[in-house]
């Protein structure tokens, strides 16, 4: 058995969830200090990609890092480089299908932290850069937490949008998941069974870890959480 | 040395308009909730930016519109001491100490001086959930003097401890106060904490401020109805001068015994149901009242009592001194008339 699709799926994730990381955080930051009606309306066009199909994702994404798509046709004159049907294509459609999940993970725990904290830091001379990373952030730990791994174990599945940035060709763009529409394709059951399986067992155990920490997190609040309210 | 506010702000439908002068010792913000006492101490600290006016602390400007100064919450050096303490809930109370210094230098020496000025030796390595009411408010104090504030700015500091916890906590924060070299401003909608803590008062009512008094003034010469009544006062009726000359008290139907000195624009009067008498008979400025009910409390009794004209007054009585037949139903209510407060609308 060829290990390729798995350390394919396994690196596009990691690199994807890192970046979708700190755009979440940044996006759900900015997005938490505006008036009300701004904030619905980039709320929802940041939602977006969550609810629409992949494909479309995709598909936004081939017009747009293509030979002739205005991104594709700069980078290949610039530096000679064709960005899509690449691995690390994959990586800008995983990012882009996975940023929701992040951004609204972490939007929620952010706006849960009690202002006065932020006030407290000011009036005590703290820059606001150093108030968001040593208060802020370490306040909405579970929630970012909770935001990467779900980030994660959606991108180990991603197909729509991959499949159409990244196309199939093995020992290069294959993922577990190209792999396995790839191997029904051609009729070979036996092996798609067990990619199958294998994918089946990975989001089982990432569920697993969130259905804990959500219960750690619950069982804290209950019991520590009022008394430094 | 001294912290000048007059400012006002619209928020909404509520307007503030507060202009104050708190020398060194405390001040106190006395209103009831909703008065506009946070948003006063907000926009001293610079988290609430104010419309119109100006704010200094010694002669160092916060904030005036008309020479367009906003200077940053973080160089305005106001120790803000918050309803419920707001410690960094992430760090230990060494490290949320640590973080109120402004020379990061002076730190790591800084904070063990102030754990051991404050007792907090056995608090230095917990986080503040682990640490009762009162430590999470001597951690926070000595955070604020870590950052060596000009002003203190405190926002109702008991109303988040026990009532057990609320005394020896008082005390405490008494001892820090009265070390402390400069105005402080407490916030507060409880009379007897503003009576213990604070040298000179200032009312806040529906977003307006009084003049500064002495606490002195303001609970045995109110000069308002909205000051009588946060100093306690209970039982209030309106006043006009009849054309005899002699005043009456229109709510109450009593008409006050010629003699009395009442000052020009006073259009209340107000007595404190402990000072009501209950007299054998008819005589000058006394009423015969129906006694309504009898409140129980835990050192006085208060009668609740209607005037003829139907007016509800309230009459305070010593647990110890309950005659022994009880209450009539009727009683010849006294008002001593040196009692009486004379008070302005506004």
């Amino acid at each position: 058995m060829d290990w390729f699709p798995l350390y394919n799926s396994l690196r596009v994730a990691a690199i994807a969830t890192v970046i979708t990381f700190f755009a979440g955080l940044f996006a759900a930051q900015k997005v938490s200090r505006l008036p009300a009606w701004l904030k619905g309306m980039l709320d929802c066009a940041l939602t977006l990609p969550l609810v629409a199909p992949p494909t479309v994702a995709g598909f936004f994404l081939l017009k747009l890092m293509g030979p002739r798509g205005p991104v594709g046709r700069w980078a290949l004159e610039l530096w000679d480089l064709r960005i899509t049907m690449t691995w690390y294509a994959s990586i800008l459609a995983v990012v882009v299908v996975t940023f929701p999940l992040m951004y609204r993970t972490v939007r929620g725990s952010l706006e849960a932290v009690d202002p006065n904290l932020r006030f407290a830091g000011q009036t005590l001379g703290r820059s606001d850069l150093w108030i968001f990373w040593r208060v802020t952030v370490p306040g909405c730990r579970q929630g970012l937490l909770a935001g990467t791994v779900l980030a994660f174990a959606r991108g180990l599945g991603e197909y729509g949008a991959t499949s159409m940035v990244s196309g199939y060709t093995p020992g290069r763009t294959a993922t577990i998941s190209t792999t396995v529409y790839q191997l029904w394709r051609e009729g070979n059951d036996a092996l798609a069974y067990r990619w199958a399986a294998l994918n089946l067992a990975i989001s089982f155990c990432f569920l697993m870890v969130i259905n804990l920490m959500e219960r750690r997190d619950g069982g804290r609040q209950e019991k520590e959480g009022p008394a430094w309210r | 040395m001294a912290l000048i506010v007059d400012i006002q702000k619209r928020l909404g439908s509520f307007q503030l308009q507060a202009a104050f002068e708190a020398r060194d010792g405390v001040t106190g913000l006395l209103g009831a909730s909703g008065s506009g006492k946070s948003l006063t101490l907000k926009c001293i600290a610079g988290i609430e930016t104010p419309d119109e006016g100006h704010i200094e602390v010694d002669g160092r400007v916060l904030f005036d519109r008309k020479k367009r100064i906003n200077l940053p919450p973080q160089l305005r050096r106001t120790g803000y001491l918050f309803q419920h303490f707001a410690l960094f809930p992430t760090m230990t109370a060494e490290k949320n100490i640590a973080a109120g210094f402004r020379d990061r230098r002076a730190a790591g020496e800084g904070t063990a001086r102030l754990i051991a000025a404050l007792r907090l030796e056995d608090c230095a390595g917990k986080l503040p959930r682990q640490l009762s009411g009162g430590q999470q408010q001597r951690v926070a104090l000595a955070r604020i003097l870590a950052s060596e504030p000009a002003v203190l700015l405190l926002d109702e500091p008991f109303s988040a401890l026990d009532a057990d916890l609320k005394w020896e906590v008082e005390l405490e924060l008494r001892e820090h106060l009265e070390r402390f070299s400069g105005p402080g401003i407490f916030v507060s909608h409880n009379r007897e904490e503003v009576c213990r803590l604070c040298d000179q008062v200032c009312v806040l009512t529906g977003g307006i401020s009084q003049p500064v008094q002495s606490v002195r003034d303001l609970f045995e010469r109110p000069a308002t109805l909205s000051a009588a009544r946060l100093s306690g006062c209970e039982n209030f009726s309106t006043l006009h001068r009849r054309e005899d000359g002699t005043w009456e008290t229109a709510d109450w139907g009593l008409i006050l015994a010629p003699g009395v000195t009442v000052e020009p624009d006073c259009t209340y009067v107000g007595i404190r149901a402990g000072q009501l008498r209950w007299a054998e008979g008819p005589g000058q400025n006394r009423m015969l009242c129906r006694l309504e009910r009898v409140v129980e409390g835990q050192r006085t009794v208060t009668l609740l009592l209607s005037t003829p004209s139907k007016a509800a007054l309230r009459m305070g009585w010593e647990r110890n001194r309950l005659p022994v037949e009880g209450f009539p139903e009727q009683m010849w209510v006294e008002f001593p008339v040196e009692r009486l407060l004379f008070l302005k609308r506004q």
